[in-house]
């Protein structure tokens, strides 16, 4: 239907056949103001590094001696708490940079182009793909960084791999990173169209942050969980990435903080379809609220 | 008689049940200046915004260059232009960033997109803002480029929301030759303004919108005359004797009393009536403190229809009217 109507509005038939890219457009704009922002490019980067550096070595120096006593049978892999919890790192980062990653919809609705994209002929999903683009971007940079400054401080992320390994590990990574951030940005573009203040976005986020943040594996096991909880992690997104991240960083049986966790490969592509869906879900929500968004 | 690129039709807008737009129809021909004039808070804004599809048709019907806006607003988006009353820059975009995204969201071709930017750069004079973010232009400058970018894609339909508000006069009268000269290569003009004199001088046709309805609507040249002719402003010793004097005069249309003096509206050539008017009063004894005699302006036209003082939006202070408040 919407196909049709855009093509009667063509002045010439080929045009129509094009592919548009204007989406690209959105997403050139969003990142050059992430450059242009030096201070919030460089606190982007900074704050999982300090997180990883402060938390991980007061926590692991905790939970090694916690754990130290534990016997593991002959053979098995263990892993470092600073190694277990920077993929939850990654994961947190992730999930906190791409809620947020929406609020520039919510200034330029309030201050800025808004109405010049909402009246232009560009279909409104194309804002929703440039920001959820851009936001990828941001999350595939701190990724990157954070994998690198973990090396630097003694995360032992890619055991023994060799570097094609290596790299289909990063990209592994990369993937399940990209597909959770971008349902996370889909969602924060819905939130943040719908919202008139800033502060009402920070408090919606604040809220969803917090039992998305508890109710899942990023920095400690959940097998001790109470049951209800246990179940609800599994439909937490967060849950899945972290997974997904832990696959492919550390391996897939492994001992940490005395916990044997062992992923099979079934297990990491259900945690991917759950985080496909996921997105796509939210897409929809987000692709809803810019139908009907009104903006004077 | 040219075809109606625009057709409007008891179009109606309420917020949250404050009826903004109260059934109002018009239409605009195509290739003329029309002009939507109101006081503050008449419904021009929101009018604008429902053609421009920021806002949905809630109840009514508009047509724009054969497209039906409620089914295909995407077929209205690709032939209007606007230019928003409130600003809608990215401010840490620069003047070319700033066009080079319009451009594309149009989906103009590469080579015509680039071509189009340097020659809306020279129109509005921004050639040494070129590479400066938008956050660090005056006022006046980030109008001129809102201005440039709505002409950027040379639409069928240009809407201008205020836009020579906050303009110095040089630049005002310049973009009134440039937009005169986009009009004259067929673009339609759709202008609101509280710039009467700029109203008077461009328009083809205008509209006076107050409360939601439109209350007046005609070629400049008609508004005017349908007011009457000349006015003649009085103001005497005694101005409720001379009211009744005057009005016995049959060159006399009617007369209003203010708190100026008194506005009277004269039937015939007010430069011959008013030495008749003064020699009638004298002989009286009634003495005349001051007298003006005026043709009617759009200005009159608007307070005649508007009954109040139109506030310029831009400068935020009155607009000095020779007619008071409260004539009609
Ligand atoms: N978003 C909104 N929510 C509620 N009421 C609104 C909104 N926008 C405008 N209004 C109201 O609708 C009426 C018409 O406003 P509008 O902006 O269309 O006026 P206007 O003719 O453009 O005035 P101006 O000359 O000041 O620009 C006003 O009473 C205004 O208060
Ligand atoms: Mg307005």
């Amino acid at each position: 239907m919407r196909e049709r109507e855009s093509c009667t509005a063509c002045p010439c038939p080929k045009e129509c056949a094009k592919m548009s890219w204007e989406f690209l457009t959105i997403y050139w704009r969003d990142m050059l103001r992430f450059v242009r922002f030096r201070i919030a490019l460089v606190v982007s980067l900074i704050q999982p590094a300090l997180w990883m550096a402060l938390y991980g070595a007061a926590m692991s120096s905790n939970l090694s001696r916690l754990s130290s006593g534990l016997d593991l049978p002959a053979g098995a892999a263990s892993v470092s708490y600073l190694t277990f919890m920077g993929a939850g790192v990654i994961a947190l980062t992730t999930l906190f940079t791409s809620l947020f990653g929406g609020i520039t919809l919510l200034f330029d609705k309030n201050w800025g182009l808004m109405r010049e994209l909402l009246a232009s002929p560009m279909p409104r999903n194309h804002i929703i793909l440039g920001i959820g683009l851009s936001g990828v971007t941001k999350s595939f940079i701190q990724v990157m960084v954070i994998m690198g400054f973990g090396l630097l401080i003694g995360v032992r992320f890619f055991p023994g791999y060799t570097p094609i390994q290596t790299a289909g590990a990063i990209l592994g990574v990369l993937l399940f990173v990209g597909v959770f951030s971008l349902g996370f940005l889909f969602l924060s573009s819905a939130i943040s169209m719908s919202m008139d203040t800033p502060e009402g976005l920070q408090a919606v986020i604040t809220i969803l942050t917090l039992p998305l943040f508890f109710a899942s594996n990023a920095l400690y096991p959940i097998d001790a969980f109470p049951p209800l909880v246990k179940l609800l992690s599994q439909f937490n997104p967060l849950t899945h990435l972290v997974n997904g991240v832990r696959y492919f960083t550390v391996g897939q049986d492994f001992y940490a903080i005395g916990i044997h966790y062992v992923y099979s490969g079934s297990d990491i592509m259900i945690s991917f379809l759950a985080l496909t869906g996921f997105a796509a879900a939210m897409f929809l929500v987000a692709w809803r609220v810019f139908q009907k968004a009104v903006v004077t | 008689m040219s075809q109606r690129i625009i057709e409007v039709k008891d179009l109606e807008y309420s917020y949250n049940g404050f009826k903004a737009v109260d059934g109002v129809s018009f239409f605009v021909r195509e290739g003329e200046i029309f002009s939507f004039l109101g006081p503050n808070g008449a419904g021009k804004s929101t009018v604008i915004n429902i053609l421009t599809t920021l806002l949905p048709v809630q109840k009514g019907s508009v047509s724009i260059a054969g497209h039906d806006l409620a089914k295909e607003p995407q077929a209205v988006r690709r032939s209007i232009g606007i230019v928003f009353q409130d600003e809608t820059l990215d401010r840490d975009l620069t003047v070319k960033e700033t066009l080079e995204l319009h451009g594309r969201i149009y989906s103009m071709p590469g080579g015509e997109r680039r071509e189009r930017i340097e020659e809306i750069i020279a129109l509005v004079e921004l050639e040494d803002k070129r590479n400066v973010r938008t956050r660090f232009l005056s006022g006046g400058m980030k109008r001129r480029l809102e201005i440039g970018r709505g002409l950027m894609t040379r639409p069928q339909v240009l809407f201008l929301d205020e836009p020579t508000i906050g303009l110095d006069t040089q630049t005002r009268r310049r973009l009134w030759e440039y937009i005169q000269r986009v009009n004259d290569s067929g673009t339609t003009i759709f202008l609101t303004t509280h710039y009467m004199d700029e109203a008077d001088q461009v328009s083809n046709w205008i509209d006076i919108l107050d409360h939601g309805k439109i209350i007046a609507s005609g070629e400049p040249s008609a508004l005017k005359n349908a007011l009457g002719s000349d006015m003649i402003y009085l103001d005497t010793s005694d101005n409720a004797a001379s009211q009744s004097l005057l009005e016995a005069l049959k060159s006399v249309r009617s007369i209003k009393s203010t708190p100026q003096g008194l506005a009277v509206t004269i039937n015939a050539d007010g430069t011959r009536c008013l030495p008749l008017i003064m020699n009638r009063l004298q002989e009286k004894g009634i003495s005349i403190s001051s007298v003006n005699l005026k043709k009617p302006t759009l200005d009159d036209v608007f307070v005649h229809y508007t009954g109040r003082d139109i506030r310029d939006a831009g400068a935020g202070k009155l607009h000095r009217l020779p007619l008071p408040k409260g004539v009609r």
